[in-house]
């Protein structure tokens, strides 16, 4: 008899515990610690479910970049919190608020309860279309990504570059322009600069390699770039790089960098190979990987500056 | 038949998984988190060092095992590190 069976119940119960103990914990510091320990356990239900592209998204961004987000956001809070003294949400707001979540969860749990015998897939085109001719790639994960649902994937950026501008709106407007506020404490500490130092050369090869994998194995754009962007994040908390100025021509080059050569050679696509967002069969690989170069470089840009958040007025100019 | 590789890994995979339970127990049972942090490290740097020394004579081939070092090289960096950082914000909060 397999042990494995054994593993898999205990994780699911282990998920639902910690996602119970995520909502139940009051002190927030607390709730986004056991929130990362959600997102890694879920890495490890994907692999059990044998979808370790999903896992390594999970682990980077569920386990990784989401943490240090709410991390700071609640630290942001705290700030606030101390300028103005909170008001309490009255006793209907908060009666409110539990009907609203507990419908959408009776809604949620209708829907799923609801579903057909067999459920309306699109797997069965998409693996057609990820093995059919103009795809190429090893891994049908990324071909999918690329060439199936290649729209999705260019408008998941694109929310991404919205998002970085709601965050640098928020800044007031005499800080426009102005770098973000340094994520570290100042003044450089030994032991977070020796992490830094040997931690962000590393990853970041396994970052590129994570990237360049994708077209074949497990990995890919968005794993890379987020791992990279990770490493970008350790390197400005240990002060051994700054945030850039957010009108600097670079970062704003870097930020659209990926929809932008997706779109551009979407559109080719219409004259070259008959329709939009299709690529020259032969081609696809090498142009994949073409796309697939700019999309790591806006994640990997993207990502530390919704962390850095909004430009600051500090007295630097 | 037990090849004398093979026993090789069921111990120090053994040895591993012992001081990962062991590091577990501290990390409940201890009264403080500096405490707590030491046990913690035991767990990582090795039970984890242990699970990969006895999971190298199963890699496919050498850049496997190169990877399974690395993976733990990897771990006892960033995890002392994390240690001395909590430690020091454990510091200042007593302050």
């Amino acid at each position: 008899m397999s042990v494995l069976p054994f593993i898999d119940v205990g994780l699911a119960f282990l998920v639902v515990t910690v996602a119970c103990s995520t909502i139940i914990t009051r002190d927030l510091f607390a709730a986004v610690v056991s929130y990362v320990a959600y997102g890694l356990l879920l890495a490890f239900v994907w692999i059990r479910l044998h979808a370790p592209d999903v896992a390594l998204t999970e682990a980077a961004v569920g386990g990784g970049v989401t943490g240090v987000l709410l991390i700071t956001a609640g630290k942001r809070l705290a700030a606030i919190k101390k300028a103005a003294p909170e008001a309490h949400p009255t006793t209907t707001l908060k009666l409110l608020t539990g009907a609203l979540a507990a419908l959408l969860a009776c809604a949620l749990a209708a829907a799923i309860l609801m579903l057909p015998d067999v459920p309306p897939s699109l797997a069965p085109e998409a693996a057609a279309a990820a093995s059919g001719p103009g795809a190429g790639l090893g891994n049908p994960i990324t071909a999918v990504l690329i060439s199936y649902r290649s729209f999705d994937t260019m408008l998941e950026k694109v929310v991404l570059i919205l998002a970085v501008v709601g965050v640098w709106s928020v800044g007031a407007d005499k800080a426009w322009g102005n770098p973000p506020a340094p994520l570290g404490r100042p003044g450089p500490y030994p032991a977070m600069v020796f992490l830094a130092q040997v931690l962000v050369p590393i990853g970041a090869l396994i970052g590129i390699h994570v990237f360049w994998v994708g077209a074949d194995a497990p990995g890919g754009a968005f794993q890379g770039g987020a791992l990279l962007a990770a490493m970008w994040m350790v390197a400005m908390m240990a002060r051994l790089g700054e945030p850039p100025r957010i009108d600097a021509r670079w970062l704003r080059l870097a930020l659209i960098a990926g929809p932008a050569v997706f779109l551009i050679i979407g559109l080719a696509g219409i004259s070259i190979a008959g329709s939009f967002f299709a690529y020259p069969p032969g081609f696809a690989k090498p142009i994949i990987l073409f796309i697939e170069t700019f999309m790591v470089l806006s994640i990997a840009v993207a990502l530390p500056m919704l962390v850095a958040g909004p430009p600051s007025e500090g007295n630097r100019p | 038949m037990i090849s004398a590789l093979d026993l090789f890994s069921i111990a120090a995979i053994g040895a591993g998984a012992f001081f990962f339970v062991a590091g577990t127990i501290g990390l409940l049972r201890f009264p403080d988190s500096l405490t707590r942090l030491h046990a913690l490290a035991k767990a990582d740097n090795l039970g984890l060092g242990l699970v990969a020394l006895g999971l190298i004579p199963r890699a496919e081939n050498g850049l496997g095992a190169l990877k399974l070092i690395l993976i733990w090289a990897l771990v006892v960096a960033s995890g002392g590190s994390t240690a001395q950082l909590i430690g020091r914000a454990l510091r200042r909060g007593r302050k």
